[in-house]
C-alpha cells in the first residue's frame, strides 16, 4: 500500500513536471521542470529498490548533465525566445505518433492482465528484499554478460567526445 | 488499540536514531558554521599577525551570534527585475542539497541519519553536486552581469572538477571494495592501515578538487570580489544571503567528511588494531584537559567581570566533555557506545584538521586566474587521477598475486604512488612548456576572466 502511495507520488511529480517543462515559455523555467521530473523519476527507483539506478540518474542526469543545460540556456536571449511560436505545426503527425504509442502501452497492459504472474510480457518479478546489493550485480552483469555492448558503447561515447573536441577547436 | 502503539515503538525503535540524529544536524550546523567562520576569521588573523574578532564576547566567542542575529533583522531585498520565485527557490536548493548531503555520512559508528545506505558514498558525492543549481539558478535569477559571470564560471568550474574528484574516490574505492559508508570504514579497521597511505595520489587529488569544488580559495573564482562583486551572491541580501554562506561551509563539512571516511580511516584512531597503542584512547580526554587548563589561565587575564566567568564555563565546558570522552575508556561500557563516542571525537578531530588544512591553503595562496584554473583541472588533475586508478589497480592485482595484505600492501603501492608522482612532475613540466609563452587565451574573455 505504501509501496503504490510512494509510486503514485513520484509518478505524478515526474509527468507533471514533464507537461511543465514543454508548455512553459521560459526555457529556465523549463530547465527547472525538467529536473524535477527527473528526479521523480529517480524517486521511482529508489521506491523499486534499485538504490544503484538512483544515484546514477541523480548524478548523471541532474548533476550532469542537466548543468550544462541550464549552463547553455542562461546564455540564450530569452526575449527572442518569446516572440517565437513555441509549437511546431505538424499537429496531425503528432497526433498519429501519440495514439500509436497509446495503443501500444494499451495493448501492453492488456496482454499483461491475459497472464497472471508476469507484471509485463518477458519481464518476471523479483521480490524485493531478494533483490542482491544493486551496485554489485550491475557491475557484475556490465563486465561478464554485456562486457562487448559495454565496451562498444564506451568507445562510442570517446569517439563523440573526441569529435566534439575537434570541433570546438578553433582552425589556425 | 494494542497493535497500533505496538506498530509506534517498533517504527519509533527503527527511526529515533536516524531521526534524532537528523535533527540534531539540521539545528546544530548553522551554529556549527557559524563558528568555523568564527575560527577561519582568527586563523587568518593570526597569519596576518593581528588579533580578529575581539569585541563580543572573550576573544569574539559571541561574534557568530551577533552575525547571525544581524543577517537575520536585515532587509530582505529582491531586486525588481529578478525572476522572484527561482530567487527564492536558489538559496533553498543549495542548503536543502547541502544538508541531505549530511544525512549518508557516518560521525561515528552508530550515528548516521540514512543507516547503512548500499550506495553510501555515492549518495553523498551525488547530492551535494546539486547544491550547484543553487548558485547558477541564484546567479541567473538575480538578472544582474556580476552574478550570472559568477554562476557561469561556477557551473564550469564544478563540472571540471568534479571528475577529477570522482576519479580520486575511485582509487580509494578500488581499496574498500565497496561503497557503504561503514564497510568502508571497517575495511581500514581489517587492513589496519587507512587508504590515504596507500594512495596519497588519489589524497592529494580529492584535496585540490575538492577545495575547486567547495569554491574555496585560492579557487574561489566565482565570487572573485575584485572582478564580480560577490559573483552569484551579489544582489542576495540579509537571510537568503545567510543560506547561501551555510551551505558553503556545510559543503566544506561534507567534502572533508568524505575525505576522512574514505582516506582518513573515519573513526578509527590512528593505528587501530596495534593494541599496545590502546593508551591513545587517553588522548580524547588529555586534549580537552589541556585546552580547558589553558582557559583557566586564560581567566585572570581577562577585562572585566563577565569575560572571566564566560572564559570560566568555557573550561568547565571542555572538562565536562574530556568526562564524558573519559567513561567509555574507564567504565565497562558496551563496546557500541564506546566506540561509539571516542570514533566521534576521532573523526571531527580529522574532519577540524582538514578543515584547517583548507583554511591555511586560503591564506597561503594567491588566486589562480580563470583560464589557469581552467588548465590545471584539464590538463594536471583529470589526467593525473585517471593514471592513478590505473596504477592502483595494477597494485592491488601485484598486491593479491604475492599475497600481500595491510601493510605490506604498501610494498605494492608505494611504486604505483612513485610513479604518480613522477607522472605529475612530467604533466606540470609539459604543461608549463606548451602554455608559459601563451598569453590568456579566448576562453578567458568568454568567461570574464
Amino acid at each position: 500500500m505504501a509501496d503504490k502511495l510512494i509510486f503514485y507520488f513520484f509518478a505524478a511529480i515526474a509527468v507533471g513536471g514533464a507537461v511543465l517543462t514543454v508548455t512553459r515559455r521560459n526555457a529556465v523555467h523549463s530547465a527547472i521542470f525538467l529536473i524535477t521530473s527527473l528526479l521523480a523519476t529517480a524517486g521511482v527507483f529508489l521506491q523499486l529498490r534499485a538504490e544503484f539506478l538512483f544515484i546514477v540518474q541523480i548524478i548523471l542526469y541532474v548533476g550532469g548533465i542537466m548543468v550544462l543545460f541550464v549552463f547553455v540556456i542562461m546564455l540564450v536571449n530569452l526575449d527572442v525566445s518569446l516572440q517565437q511560436l513555441q509549437f511546431s505545426r505538424q499537429k496531425w503527425v503528432a497526433l498519429i505518433v501519440a495514439l500509436a504509442l497509446a495503443g501500444q502501452v494499451g495493448v501492453m497492459f492488456w496482454s499483461a492482465e491475459k497472464l497472471p504472474g508476469q507484471i509485463l510480457p518477458g519481464v518476471t518479478a523479483a521480490a524485493a528484499d531478494r533483490l542482491p546489493p544493486n551496485s554489485e550485480a550491475v557491475a557484475r552483469s556490465l563486465f561478464s554478460t554485456y562486457l562487448l555492448p559495454f565496451e562498444i558503447a564506451s568507445i562510442l561515447l570517446l569517439v563523440a567526445m573526441i569529435g566534439a573536441v575537434v570541433m570546438a577547436k578553433k582552425r589556425t | 488499540m494494542q497493535p497500533a502503539v505496538q506498530a509506534t515503538m517498533e517504527f519509533l525503535k527503527l527511526y529515533w536514531v536516524p531521526l534524532l540524529c537528523g535533527v540534531i544536524i539540521v539545528a546544530l550546523l548553522p551554529l556549527i558554521a557559524g563558528y568555523i567562520v568564527l575560527v577561519e576569521r582568527k586563523l587568518m588573523a593570526d597569519m596576518q599577525v593581528r588579533l580578529g574578532p575581539m569585541r563580543v564576547g572573550p576573544h569574539g566567542l559571541l561574534q557568530p551570534i551577533a552575525d547571525a542575529l544581524k543577517l537575520l533583522i536585515k532587509e530582505d531585498i529582491i531586486p525588481e527585475n529578478s525572476d522572484a520565485l527561482v530567487f527564492w527557490l536558489a538559496p533553498v536548493l543549495s542548503v536543502g542539497a547541502a544538508l541531505l548531503a549530511l544525512a549518508g555520512l557516518a560521525i561515528g559508528p552508530a550515528f548516521q541519519v540514512a543507516q547503512d545506505i548500499n550506495i553510501g558514498i555515492l549518495f553523498v558525492v551525488g547530492i551535494s553536486a546539486m547544491g550547484i543549481f543553487g548558485i547558477v539558478l541564484g546567479g541567473w535569477a538575480s538578472n544582474s552581469h556580476y552574478s550570472l559571470m559568477g554562476a557561469l564560471r561556477s557551473s564550469a568550474q564544478l563540472v571540471s572538477y568534479e571528475t577529477a574528484a570522482g576519479m580520486a574516490l575511485v582509487a580509494g574505492l578500488l581499496f574498500a571494495g565497496t561503497l557503504n559508508i561503514k564497510a568502508i570504514v571497517d575495511a581500514q579497521q581489517s587492513a589496519g592501515v587507512w587508504f590515504g597511505l596507500l594512495s596519497p595520489v588519489a589524497l592529494f587529488t580529492y584535496l585540490v578538487a575538492s577545495i575547486a569544488e567547495t569554491n574555496r580559495a585560492p579557487f574561489d573564482l566565482p565570487e572573485a570580489e575584485s572582478e564580480l562583486v560577490a559573483g552569484y551572491m551579489t544582489e542576495f541580501s540579509g537571510f537568503r544571503w545567510a543560506l547561501y554562506f551555510l551551505a558553503e561551509y556545510t559543503n566544506m563539512v561534507v567534502v572533508a567528511s568524505v575525505a576522512t571516511t574514505l582516506f582518513l580511516g573515519g573513526w578509527l584512531r590512528p593505528f587501530a588494531s596495534v593494541h599496545w597503542l590502546d593508551f591513545l584512547d587517553y588522548f580524547p580526554t588529555l586534549l580537552m584537559v589541556l585546552i580547558g587548563v589553558y582557559c583557566l589561565i586564560r581567566v585572570p587575564k581577562q577585562p572585566s567581570r563577565v569575560h572571566q566567568l564566560f572564559m570560566l564555563a568555557v573550561a568547565a565546558l571542555c572538562f565536562v566533555v574530556a568526562l564524558v570522552l573519559l567513561a567509555p575508556v574507564i567504565l565497562p561500557i558496551a563496546h557500541p557506545f564506546k566506540a561509539g563516542i571516542l570514533g566521534s571525537f576521532w573523526f571531527l578531530l580529522k574532519v577540524s584538521l582538514y578543515l584547517y588544512l583548507f583554511m591555511w591553503l586560503r591564506f597561503t595562496l594567491p588566486r589562480y586566474r580563470f583560464d589557469q584554473l581552467m588548465r590545471l583541472g584539464w590538463h594536471f588533475l583529470i589526467p593525473l587521477s585517471i593514471i592513478n586508478v590505473l596504477l592502483v589497480g595494477i597494485a592491488l592485482i601485484a598486491g593479491s598475486y604475492f599475497q600481500l595484505q595491510g601493510w605490506a600492501l604498501l610494498l605494492a603501492t608505494t611504486p604505483a604512488a612513485v610513479i604518480g608522482l613522477v607522472a605529475a612532475i612530467v604533466l606540470l613540466s609539459v604543461e608549463q612548456k606548451t602554455h608559459s609563452a601563451a598569453a590568456p587565451s579566448a576562453a578567458a574573455d568568454f568567461y570574464g576572466g
